[in-house]
Parts: structure tokens; C-alpha cells; sequence
């Protein structure tokens, strides 16, 4: 389904890797590993289209995700370092608020449900300044409840601030993805079990 | 596509009641500015009715520029701005609907509490209709100017000078051409013509500013 070639990327005068290929078709898990500083998110970055790469191309089946645009995006889920969780907002808005910018429908039960899912049930309604750290992660991962026809994700460690519960349950929520013949690619520095069709790794900064 | 822009506006509005002081600052800063004049230039009739069509149009300017930092910078800070640029949502949309919500939170009450403030410079009725009506005009010019500054100057430090250098001289006319019209009622004559180009210039800016902000979005994130 993805298919990158001759990736180069480049932060201000430092190259951070330069010749990457890399294929992944559906039920497969990319795992990029490397130290601070690699490149683990500016790679990702490529990916999702937020950056374009200093060489190379990345295609989506078949065609140049430059020129797909928004299709491209519909079919993709990004996770970043931000949260893009609203303080002012409740982890119900907050959520609701990023299914719309993907385009997809929700009603508030399945809000509900991917929300409780994640363990927040009892703070949906709270403005999100009062969430802690792993909390609002939280808030930021429930979307992947609710994105099962979404065929990419893209997860910038995804595990970070979670407890060990939470994560089980986003291990879980990328098993049952990857079991769907999604596809996904992801940066942690943590040790997960993660059940894949096939998963290879990268290593970058070696 | 509609729909998702009135997502975009609603969103942004209910931001803004949440942080209603933001949204209170530069209104509170409009009233401010506009009262010390009668005060520090006395109360003359004559010279404070000339220059009332000024001092309100620089008032309402400078209020409208300083509640232009937050129109992305927020969202910039907690990552909403790079989802909101891999959106299913044309980017465009979206900067349209930041816009809309921008004019619905800074430049539209300006234009509603200008004429109560004209009062106190005893502009002619005439006069203060023109002004809500020249307002009403411009400041979504402004808006849309201000957004293209608001996304060139992102995670720039001191930002908000540079953002003033940038903007400012672009708001020279849409200033010109808004006192000017006021100012023409005031004297008996037509601010017809004046009027007119104030349209034209929110006509070139519709067509030009949101393409250019997408782009100094995209830039910024690059």
C-alpha cells in the first residue's frame, strides 16, 4: 500500500538519513527505531505529508501522496508529539473536534465508548486542563477507537505517559487494526508485544 | 465542504467564549483609546467631530491586529494546526473558517460598538451610518490580511512586532479609504465611491488572502 523510495531528509544543514526504502502493505507494522535525534519523527512527518523529503518519494498505492491531497489524508491517521487537545475543551469535544478534521461522522454513544474504552468515562465532561499528562494522550489516542475503516496509522509514540492498563489497551486497539489488514508505523522507545502479519523495523542514526 | 466550514467557525467560536477575556481585551482596548481623545484634546466641537472618522478607524485597526497573534498561534502550540493540515478538509476551508470566526469575535462587535462610541465625537446619524457601514467592510479585509501576517510570522520569535511591520502598511489603505468615507459624509459629499473601493479591496483580499495563508501554513510546518 506504501511504498517509500530514496528517502532523504534534511534539518537545516544536518542530513538525518538519506537512501530509506521501505514498502508496507496491509497487516504489516513499520516500527522505526533509533536514538534522540535520529530523525524517528521527521521520517513520520514525511510520511503523513506534513513535510515534504529533501530526495525520494513516497507513494500511496501507487500514486505520490503530493498529488493525492486530501484523499491521501482521508485514509490516514496521524498521532503526533502534540496531543492537539484543547485545554478549554472537554475530552468529549476534543474528540469530537478531531473526527470532524478527519472527516468522519460520530455519535455521541460512540464517542462515549471509545472515550470509556481509554478509561475516561468518569472525566469526559471536565475541561482538559484538568486532565494530567497521560490523560490527554489518552484523549489523543481514543480517536483510534473510532477509525477501524481508516487503512494507515501513523503513531508518534503512542505509549508515552501511559499506564501500563492504557497501554494494553492501545496495543490492543494496533493488533486489532493490523489484524483488519490496516497498516501501521510507529516510533516507542518501549518494549511491546505487538501481534503483525508482518512487522519489520528501521533503525535510524546508525 | 460547507458543512465542515461551519464546523471549523463553530469550533472557533466556542473557543472564544471559553476564553472570553481574550475577546474582551481588545474590545475594552477599542473603548479605552477611543475615549481618551476627547479628554486629552478637549472638548471642542468642530476639531473633535473632524477627527472622529480617524480615531475610530485607528482605534478599531490596532484593536483588530492585536487579537491577530492568537488566530493560529494556539493551535500552532498543541499540534491541532498539523492535524488540521492533514485534514479530510481542504486546508483552505479551514483557513476560511479561522477567518470567518476571527471577524465574528473582533471586527463585527467593533462595527457594532463604533457608532455608540461615535456619539461622543457628535458625528451627524448620517455620518455614523456610514461608519458602521464602512467598518462593516473593512475589518473583514483586515481579517483576511491579518490571517496571511498571523501565518508567516508562526513560531517566530517576537513574533508580534514583526507581525505589526508586516501588516500594518497593507492596512494603510483599507484605513485611507474607511476614515475617508466617514470623513466625506461628515463635509455633505457621497462616501459612495469610497465605499466602492473598500469593496474592492475585501474582493481582491477574499481571492487572494486564503490561498496565501495555506501556503505560509504549509511553509511554516516544512
Amino acid at each position: 500500500m506504501l511504498e517509500a523510495r530514496d528517502l532523504a531528509c534534511e534539518r537545516g544543514d544536518l542530513r538525518l538519513f538519506s537512501g530509506l526504502e521501505f514498502t508496507l502493505g496491509a497487516g504489516e507494522l513499520l516500527w522505526v527505531r533509533g536514538p534522540n535525534g535520529s530523525g524517528k519523527t521527521s521520517l513520520l512527518r514525511l510520511v503523513a505529508g506534513l513535510s515534504r523529503p529533501a530526495t525520494g518519494t513516497i507513494r500511496w498505492r501507487g500514486e505520490d501522496i503530493r498529488s493525492l491531497a486530501e484523499d491521501y489524508a482521508r485514509e490516514l491517521l496521524f498521532i503526533g508529539h502534540a496531543n492537539a487537545v484543547k485545554e478549554e475543551f472537554s475530552a468529549e469535544e476534543n474528540l469530537a473536534v478531531s473526527l470532524e478534521l478527519a472527516g468522519r461522522r460520530s455519535s455521541a454513544a460512540e464517542r462515549a465508548g471509545a472515550l470509556e474504552r481509554l478509561g475516561l468515562a468518569a472525566r469526559a465532561r471536565l475541561p482538559s486542563r484538568y486532565l494530567s499528562q497521560g490523560q490527554k494522550r489518552r484523549v489523543a489516542l481514543a480517536r483510534l477507537c473510532l477509525a477501524a475503516d481508516v487503512p494507515l496509522w501513523i503513531l508518534d509514540e503512542p505509549f508515552a505517559a501511559l499506564d501500563a492498563r492504557a497501554l494494553d489497551t492501545v496495543v490492543g486497539l494496533v493488533d486489532a487494526h493490523l489484524a483488519r489488514g490496516g497498516a501501521a508505523i510507529l516510533t516507542t522507545h518501549q518494549e511491546v508485544t505487538i501481534a503483525a502479519r508482518a512487522r519489520f523495523s528501521i533503525a535510524l542514526g546508525d | 465542504m460547507l458543512g465542515g466550514l461551519n464546523a471549523i467557525v463553530a469550533r472557533d467560536l466556542r473557543l472564544s467564549m471559553r476564553r472570553r477575556g481574550d475577546v474582551l481585551n481588545h474590545l475594552v482596548f477599542f473603548v479605552i483609546v477611543v475615549t481618551l481623545f476627547p479628554l486629552g484634546v478637549g472638548a471642542e466641537p468642530n476639531l473633535l467631530r473632524a477627527m472622529a472618522p480617524g480615531i475610530l478607524w485607528v482605534a478599531a485597526l490596532l484593536a483588530a491586529m492585536l487579537s491577530l497573534q492568537r488566530l493560529f498561534a494556539a493551535d500552532f502550540a498543541d499540534g491541532t494546526l498539523e492535524q488540521m493540515l492533514i485534514s479530510a478538509q481542504p486546508l483552505g476551508v479551514i483557513v476560511v473558517g479561522k477567518m470567518i470566526a476571527h471577524w465574528m469575535m473582533s471586527g463585527l462587535p467593533l462595527t457594532l460598538l463604533a457608532p455608540v462610541l461615535g456619539v461622543q465625537f457628535d458625528l451627524p446619524q448620517a455620518a455614523l451610518v456610514t461608519l458602521v457601514l464602512s467598518l462593516a467592510i473593512g475589518t473583514p479585509v483586515l481579517s483576511l490580511i491579518g490571517g496571511v501576517g498571523a501565518a508567516l510570522t508562526l513560531g517566530v520569535r517576537g513574533g508580534g512586532v514583526l507581525l505589526a511591520l508586516l501588516v500594518l502598511p497593507l492596512y494603510v489603505p483599507v484605513l485611507i479609504f474607511g476614515a475617508g468615507a466617514v470623513a466625506e459624509v461628515s463635509s455633505g459629499m457621497s462616501a459612495a465611491p469610497h465605499l466602492s473601493l473598500l469593496g474592492a479591496f475585501l474582493a481582491i483580499s477574499c481571492a487572494v488572502a486564503p490561498w496565501a495563508t495555506c501556503a505560509a501554513l504549509r511553509v511554516a510546518y516544512d
